[in-house]
């Protein structure tokens, strides 16, 4: 104890006279000496700051954790909107998620450099072998927090990669199944899994950690630095050579963390684009959907080696999930756990760096075959692989039918099969690429949604974009229409084979003047973008347009595009515009009962109808939503309704194919009618 | 600090020393102890909560489904209580249908991995179902490709058709990860 010296106080300041107040009372000072003044064998040096980098690390969690969680609603209607609202809305929001996620993976980083350092100097040998256990306990905390955190924005990959997760937890032997229970609050991902991963993420984890950590401080003062042999230099107090050295390695993760979060916007500044703060820092991806496959499903960067692992059990069936997820992971713990008991052995040492080491290494072997996996399509020669596509279409994939195509020459199939099985590979690796990208849009759509005037409803996000027709329409349209009908820009490329492919017309631009003008085009009548390849090949509208629209007498250059520009004012979508009078001769034409109107009901021409569609309201929502609920009704295909089900219509006490809503997305969505913000941002 | 060189009473009952350390221990252990299972006790309340019974979901309806023997993806939609939000007929999963060439009967398939529970989804070419997880391939009808990661065939799920031509599944969740189909 070190005792003050009262007499001085006369001639101490204000200052100097409170600061012995308190010392008197804490005796601070000598715990700040205790702080600062360890002794350091030989000196400052660099290798000593990975200990320091990790505690500063954590102190910056604890910090933009704690800010975070002044904005963050734990449950599934509010979890994706209030991580939203802070990465797009609040002040330097993205500054502080971008913090809080980045630094996140600099602390595995940081933990794997400060293991690797532990066991190669052999600092984990007598008397710190508690301390070492300490430090692995503390790391199993780390990767615990970097688990739960990554659910808590409840979007799809979190969702996913915790549901991958919590099902591995339930294959553990006897309690397995309880403790998923538990993990997740039920039997169903939902509020209490969010607010269980919270308090796991928020409380128990951290809240043991810095139990864990005080210990570990503790030790690591009682034992003192191990220091680096030879020793060469006198040695030095901790304050303040140490410290310096230990700010500035801070500093610097610091710097490569902000570097992380600020390079894209630097990028964008170079390039002369405008930067959206929102979009930097860490990701948001659209909110969880458990209805919504999630094809891009993959966890953290980190845990890619261990995801990875549980596919080289291939066929090893339940044994070898338990294997890859349960014993060795459990096996590999358990060997760091006895390093210090077996360091005392002859060649424990060696064999404890020479373990570490092929850990890392197999880790990093692991990570970058799940890389390959990913991402084979984005460097795979298939220029190469041309020829055994070719024989894979023509074949179908059947391995009898490839041994007849190349005669039975053994050689040439198995360099064949050898081929297959790198298109193969670039197929799984292409399907992830499609739906990272998928992925990527649906982030982006759901952000968009987000920022409307009116905000996000009571129900929450996924509401907003279950309801909306520019996400949902074409799943709709390709799960229920596609198999007929095809969507695709005639401008596009691969148009013509889609088209071709098609057994029902085109529907891209679908109410437009541009697609009326093919419909009454001679040309394309009978094609496959429009009647081709129906029963309407041969019908009367066919028969119309190829030889009485032909007639130039009666139909009149002008006259055709009047009626054009008439249908399309009917269907009424956005962008199209017309004369005004050129729409009232078209109408007067459509109505005619000598022209269209011989036909078709138009308003009040009185048509029956029965014989051909109302043209009235063609192509408007009414209309689309209509003609999807039923096609047989009278007022558009009737009896002569080919293949097209009755999409709206139930069978008696039973369910429609769609319901009311779905078709009204289908319909909004091939009208191009969906939320738009206002203004672009810039 | 003048109490601080006070005497301390020296414990000349060992027997009586021995009952204020006990219960100096129990006392404050059962102090320390009731919040701590009052925790505890709300923690563990998913694991007494039984989930209801499976039932017949309706699906879709028979004509929905061609007879050309490939399987379809339908969402399951379902009222859905999640904690204290009830939600009415929401999508709560999805099942693969499919019926043989001028079949009546529908077989149904959870698309929910056996193996670690991803979503499996059709494979580009339409040949196998693949889950885009960790590349467990299962033919058409459900069964494993070998070698696989995943320990099961997918699941197969009851389905019926009702003579309103109405196609309903037996909804049912099925443990991952295990060789068994146990029911979760």
């Amino acid at each position: 104890m070190k005792h003050t010296n009262h007499g001085d106080a006369v001639q101490k300041g204000v200052f100097g006279r409170l600061a012995d107040f308190f010392d008197d009372r804490t005796g601070y000072r000598a715990l700040m000496h205790e702080a600062l003044y360890e002794r350091v064998p030989g000196g400052a040096r660099w290798r000593y700051v990975w200990g320091s980098t990790l505690v500063f690390a954590f102190m910056t969690q604890v910090i933009t954790g704690l800010f975070l969680w002044a904005s963050y609603s734990a449950s599934a209607q509010t979890a994706w909107e209030s991580v939203y609202y802070i990465q797009h809305e609040m002040a330097g929001g993205w500054l502080l998620r971008g913090i809080h996620h980045f630094m996140a993976q600099a602390m595995v980083v940081l933990l794997a450099l400060h293991l690797l350092q532990v066991v190669i100097d052999g600092a984990y040998k007598a008397p710190r072998e508690v301390n070492f256990w300490l430090g692995l306990i503390l790391m199993m905390l780390v990767l615990g927090m970097a688990l739960t955190g990554y659910l808590l924005p409840w979007d799809q990959k979190g969702y996913w990669a915790t549901i991958v997760a919590t099902n591995l937890a339930g294959i553990v032997p006897g309690i397995g199944p309880s403790l998923q229970q538990l993990v997740i609050g039920g039997s169903e991902y939902g509020h209490h899994t969010l607010t269980r991963f919270f308090a796991l993420h928020a409380g128990f984890l951290p809240g043991a950690l810095i139990l864990m950590l005080v210990i570990h401080l503790s030790l690591f003062r009682k034992h003192g630095l191990h220091a680096k042999q030879p020793i060469t230099k006198p040695d030095a107090m901790f304050w303040p050579d140490q410290v310096l050295r230990d700010a500035v390695a801070m500093l610097a993760v610091m710097a490569v963390v902000l570097g992380v979060i600020l390079v894209p916007a630097l990028r964008a500044m170079l390039a002369g684009e405008p930067v959206d703060v929102g979009h930097l820092g860490a990701e948001l991806g659209a909110p969880a959907d458990p209805s919504l496959p999630y094809a891009a499903a993959r966890p953290e960067w980190y845990f890619l080696f261990l995801f990875q692992f549980l596919k080289v059990f291939e066929g090893w069936g339940a044994t070898g999930e338990f294997l890859g997820a349960i014993v060795v992971p459990g096996l590999i713990m358990g060997v760091m756990f006895l390093m210090p008991i077996i360091g005392n052995w002859k060649l424990g040492h060696r064999f404890n760096v020479a373990f570490t080491l092929g850990i890392v290494a197999g880790a990093g072997l692991l990570t970058a075959m799940a890389l390959n996996e990913d991402y084979y399509a984005l460097w795979a020669d298939k220029a190469a692989l041309a020829d055994a596509q070719k024989l894979y279409d023509e074949t179908g994939g059947d391995e009898e039918k490839l041994a007849a195509a190349l005669g039975g020459d053994k050689a040439k199939i198995t360099a064949m099969e050898a081929k297959w099985e790198k298109l193969e590979k670039i197929r799984h690796s292409q399907a992830f690429l499609d739906a990272s990208k998928q992925a990527t849009l649906d982030a982006a759509r759901a952000i968009e949604l987000a920022g409307r005037p009116e905000k996000i409803p009571t129900a929450g996000m996924l509401e907003l974009v279950r309801t909306d027709a520019k996400s949902q329409g074409p799943r709709l349209f390709a799960q229920h229409c596609a198999s007929c009908h095809a969507y695709v820009d005639p401008q596009a490329a691969e148009a013509a084979s889609v088209i071709a492919k098609a057994s029902a017309a085109n529907l891209h631009g679908f109410g437009s003047a541009a697609w009326m003008r093919g419909l009454l085009d001679p040309d394309q009548v009978a094609g496959p973008a429009y009647f081709g390849n129906t029963a309407h090949k041969d019908g009367d509208m066919v028969n119309f347009v190829q030889n009485e629209l032909t007639d130039t007498d009666t139909w009149k250059k002008d006259d055709i595009e009047a009626v054009v520009v008439a249908m399309a004012a009917e269907a009424g979508l956005a962008g199209e515009k017309a004369a005004e009078p050129l729409v009232a001769k078209g109408r007067e034409l459509i109505a005619s009962d000598e022209r269209c109107g011989s036909c078709h009901r138009f308003r009040d021409n009185g048509t029956d109808l029965g014989t051909a569609c109302d043209l009235t309201g063609w192509g408007s929502r009414e209309w689309l939503v209509g003609i999807i609920v039923d096609p047989t009704h009278e007022r558009f295909y009737g009896d002569t309704n080919d293949r097209m089900p009755s999409f709206g219509k139930a069978p008696e006490g039973g369910l429609p194919r769609l319901t009311r809503a779905q078709i009204e997305l289908i319909a909004d969505w091939l009208r191009g009618e969906w939320y738009r913000p206002a203004v672009a941002a810039h | 600090m003048a109490e601080q060189h006070r005497p301390v009473a020296h414990p000349v009952d060992s027997r009586r020393s021995f009952l204020t350390e006990a219960l100096a221990i129990v006392t404050g252990g059962l102090a320390t102890l009731t919040p701590v299972a009052a925790g505890v006790w709300a923690f563990l309340d998913p694991l007494r909560r039984t989930k209801a019974a499976a039932s017949y979901l309706p699906v879709t309806e028979l004509a929905a489904i061609p007879d050309d023997g490939l399987p379809r993806q339908f969402p399951v939609i379902a009222d859905r209580v999640d904690a204290w939000t009830g939600f009415a007929a929401e999508p709560i999963g999805a099942v693969y249908l499919r019926r043989a060439k001028g079949s009546d009967t529908v077989e149904a398939l959870s698309a929910t991995c056996p193996h670690a529970g991803c979503f499996v989804e059709m494979e580009s070419t339409g040949k196998c179902f693949r889950c885009p997880c960790h590349n467990s391939e299962f033919t058409l009808d459900g069964g494993i490709v070998a070698p696989s990661p995943s320990p099961r065939p997918m699941d197969a799920l009851e389905c019926r058709v009702a003579e309103n031509g109405g196609v309903e599944v037996r909804w049912q969740k099925f443990r991952a990860g295990v060789a068994d189909k146990v029911e979760q």
